[in-house]
C-alpha cells in the first residue's frame, strides 16, 4: 500500500470542492421554512411537479428520437462505403464540442424570429413559423446536441457487430424488419442503453440550451436557477437539484447495471 | 456498383441529419461576416463584427484559454497519480473511488455550482476569482482524464513493465516518471485534448460561478445571444469555432493511429 498516497491529492480536491459542498447542499435543501419536505415539493407543489414531469416526458421523447435516428444514420454510415462519407462523419464530429448555448443559437438560427424556416416559410406561404423558443424549439436543440453522441456510438458498437449473422438470417427469409428487431437490436443493446442513458442525463440536466431559447419554459434547470437568482429561494432550490442530481444519477446507475459496461454522462 | 433504392433512402436520411446539424453552422458563419443578416447575403459582406466582437470580447477568450490550460494542468497533476493507483490495485474501495469521482460529471452542472456556491461563495476573494472557475472545471474534467489513463494503463502490463525496471535498480520516482509515464503517453495526450475542449466549452458550472470580472468564452457568447444583435453573436460563435476546430482535428488524428496501433499492445 505504498503509493496509494498518489490518490490523496484527486481525493483531497474532490472531497473538498464536492462532497463537502454537496453535503452542504443537502443540509441547505431541508433548512427552509417548509424543513426537509422541501424534498417534496417537487411531488407535491403543482408548479415545481408540472416542471419536472415536463422536463422528464421532453427528455424521453428526446432520447426515443435520437436513438431511432441516430441507429438508421449510424448503422447506414458504419455499413456503407461511398464518396463524401468522411465528409459526413466530419459533420457529425463537429458539433460534440458545442456547449449547450451554443446548441441554443444554432436552433435560434434555425427556427428563430430571424431564422431559416422562418424566412423561408414567410416566403412560401407569407407567414413566419417560428419555434425556437417552445417547447419544439428545446426537442430541436436537445436532438442537436444528441445525436452526434449516439451516432458515434452506435458506429462503435455496429462495428463490432458480426454482418455474418444479418446475412444468414437473411438468406434463411427474414424480412428487413425481422433482421432489425431479431438481430441488430439485440446486438447493439448495450450500447443502446448506454447512449440512451446519457442522453436522458444530459437532456434532463442541460441547462446552457434552454437558457438561450427561452427561460419561460418551465424546465428543471431553469425552474432550480429562476428559484436561485430571481427568488433567492436557495432552500428550494437545493432541494430541487438534489432531486435532479438523483435522477440523472439514477439513470446512468440503472443503464450501467443493465448494459454491463461503462457509462459516464458528458457534457 | 449499383445501390439499391433502400441504399438511397438511407443516404438521403443520413443526409438530412448532417444538414440539420451543419445548416445552422454554416448559417452563423455567414451572418457573422454579412453587413445586415436581416435584409441577407445582398448587404454585402463585412469583417466589422468579427473586429467589435474582439473590441468587446476579447478579454473572454484569454481568460478561457488561461483556465482551460490551468484545469490543464491541475488534472495533469491530480489525474495522473490517481488513475495509476487506480490501475494498480483494483479493489472495493478504488473502486469506490472511480465511481465516486464520476458523479461530478453524471449530476447536473448546476447542482455542483450551486454546491459550490453555498459552502464557499462567503469567501469573497475567492468568490470573485477566476480559481473558483477553475475549480468548477477540475471537478468536471478529471474523470475525463482519469478514465483515458486508465484505459491506456489498462492495456499495458504496467506489473511487468515497473518489475523489470525496479530490478535494474530503478527507484520509484524514476519508474513512475522514466516507464510508466512514457508508456501511457497516448492516453495521458488523448485525456489533455478532452480536457482542453471540454474546459473551453464549459457553461453550466461557469454560469454560476462567473463574475461579471470573470467571464469564459461561452459565458460571453451567453451573453451576446442575449443583449448583442445576431450578425455579433454570430461573429462570435465564429470565433468560438476556430478555437475548438483545432481540438477537434488533433483528437480525431489521435484516436485513428491508436486503433491502429493497438494490436502491438498484445
Amino acid at each position: 500500500m505504498r503509493h496509494i498516497a498518489l490518490l490523496l491529492p484527486a481525493l483531497t480536491i474532490f472531497s473538498a470542492f464536492w462532497l463537502l459542498p454537496m453535503a452542504r447542499l443537502v443540509a441547505v435543501g431541508a433548512s427552509g421554512e417548509m424543513g426537509i419536505a422541501a424534498y417534496w415539493a417537487v411531488v407535491t407543489d403543482e408548479r415545481y411537479f408540472s416542471s419536472l414531469v415536463s422536463t422528464v416526458v421532453l427528455s424521453a421523447v428526446v432520447t426515443l428520437a435520437t436513438i431511432i435516428i441516430s441507429g438508421i444514420a449510424g448503422m447506414f454510415l458504419q455499413r456503407n462505403r461511398f464518396f463524401g462519407r468522411s465528409f459526413l462523419l466530419a459533420t457529425l464530429t463537429f458539433p460534440l464540442a458545442f456547449p449547450g448555448v451554443v446548441v441554443g443559437f444554432m436552433v435560434i438560427l434555425l427556427v428563430g424570429r430571424q431564422g431559416l424556416i422562418g424566412s423561408v416559410t414567410e416566403w412560401l406561404f407569407g407567414e413566419k413559423l417560428v419555434l425556437a423558443y417552445s417547447m419544439t424549439g428545446l426537442f430541436l436543440g436537445y436532438l442537436y446536441f444528441s445525436i452526434p453522441r449516439v451516432i458515434l456510438t452506435i458506429m462503435a458498437a455496429a462495428e463490432k457487430l458480426d454482418g455474418a449473422l444479418e446475412e444468414a438470417a437473411r438468406s434463411l427469409g427474414a424480412s428487413p424488419w425481422q433482421v432489425i428487431r431479431d438481430v441488430m437490436i439485440p446486438g447493439l443493446k448495450p450500447a443502446l442503453i448506454s447512449s440512451g442513458a446519457i442522453c436522458f442525463a444530459t437532456s434532463m440536466g442541460a441547462f446552457g440550451t434552454a437558457f438561450t431559447l427561452a427561460t419561460k419554459i418551465n424546465v428543471l434547470p431553469i425552474t432550480i436557477y429562476s428559484e436561485f437568482t430571481n427568488y433567492a429561494n436557495f432552500s428550494l432550490a437545493a432541494a430541487l437539484s438534489i432531486v435532479l442530481g438523483l435522477i440523472t444519477w439514477l439513470a446512468l446507475a440503472l443503464a450501467r447495471s443493465m448494459a454491463g459496461s461503462t457509462v459516464a454522462a458528458a457534457a | 456498383m449499383k445501390h439499391t433504392k433502400r441504399f438511397y433512402l438511407q443516404l438521403i436520411f443520413t443526409v438530412s441529419v448532417c444538414a440539420f446539424l451543419m445548416i445552422p453552422v454554416v448559417l452563423s458563419i455567414l451572418a457573422g461576416v454579412t453587413e445586415n443578416f436581416f435584409i441577407g447575403i445582398s448587404s454585402g459582406f463585412t469583417l466589422r463584427w468579427v473586429v467589435e466582437v474582439w473590441a468587446l470580447y476579447h478579454k473572454t477568450i484569454f481568460l478561457s484559454i488561461g483556465i482551460a490550460l490551468a484545469t490543464l494542468a491541475v488534472t495533469l497533476l491530480i489525474g495522473v497519480p490517481a488513475a495509476y493507483v487506480l490501475a494498480r490495485r483494483q479493489n472495493r474501495y478504488t473502486r469506490w473511488i472511480e465511481e465516486l469521482m464520476v458523479l461530478p460529471v453524471a449530476v447536473p452542472g448546476l447542482a455542483t455550482a450551486l454546491a459550490l456556491i453555498l459552502l464557499y461563495g462567503q469567501f469573497r476573494g475567492f468568490r470573485i476569482s477566476w480559481t473558483f472557475i477553475l475549480v468548477g472545471h477540475v471537478l468536471f474534467t478529471l474523470p475525463f482524464m482519469v478514465r483515458s489513463v486508465l484505459a491506456v494503463m489498462g492495456a499495458i502490463d504496467l506489473k511487468t513493465l515497473e518489475d523489470a525496471a525496479a530490478s535494474l535498480g530503478a527507484t520509484f520516482m524514476q519508474r513512475f516518471l522514466h516507464v510508466i509515464l512514457p508508456n501511457c503517453r497516448q492516453g495521458i495526450l488523448a485525456g489533455a485534448l478532452m480536457v482542453v475542449t471540454l474546459s473551453m466549452g464549459e457553461f453550466n458550472i461557469t454560469w454560476m460561478l462567473h463574475t461579471p470580472l470573470t467571464m469564459t468564452l461561452p459565458v460571453g457568447l451567453a451573453d451576446s445571444y442575449a443583449s448583442m444583435r445576431l450578425e455579433i453573436g454570430s461573429a462570435y460563435t465564429i470565433i468560438f469555432f476556430f478555437m475548438i476546430i483545432p481540438l477537434l482535428v488533433a483528437m480525431q488524428w489521435m484516436s485513428e493511429p491508436a486503433k491502429a496501433r493497438k494490436p502491438s499492445h498484445g
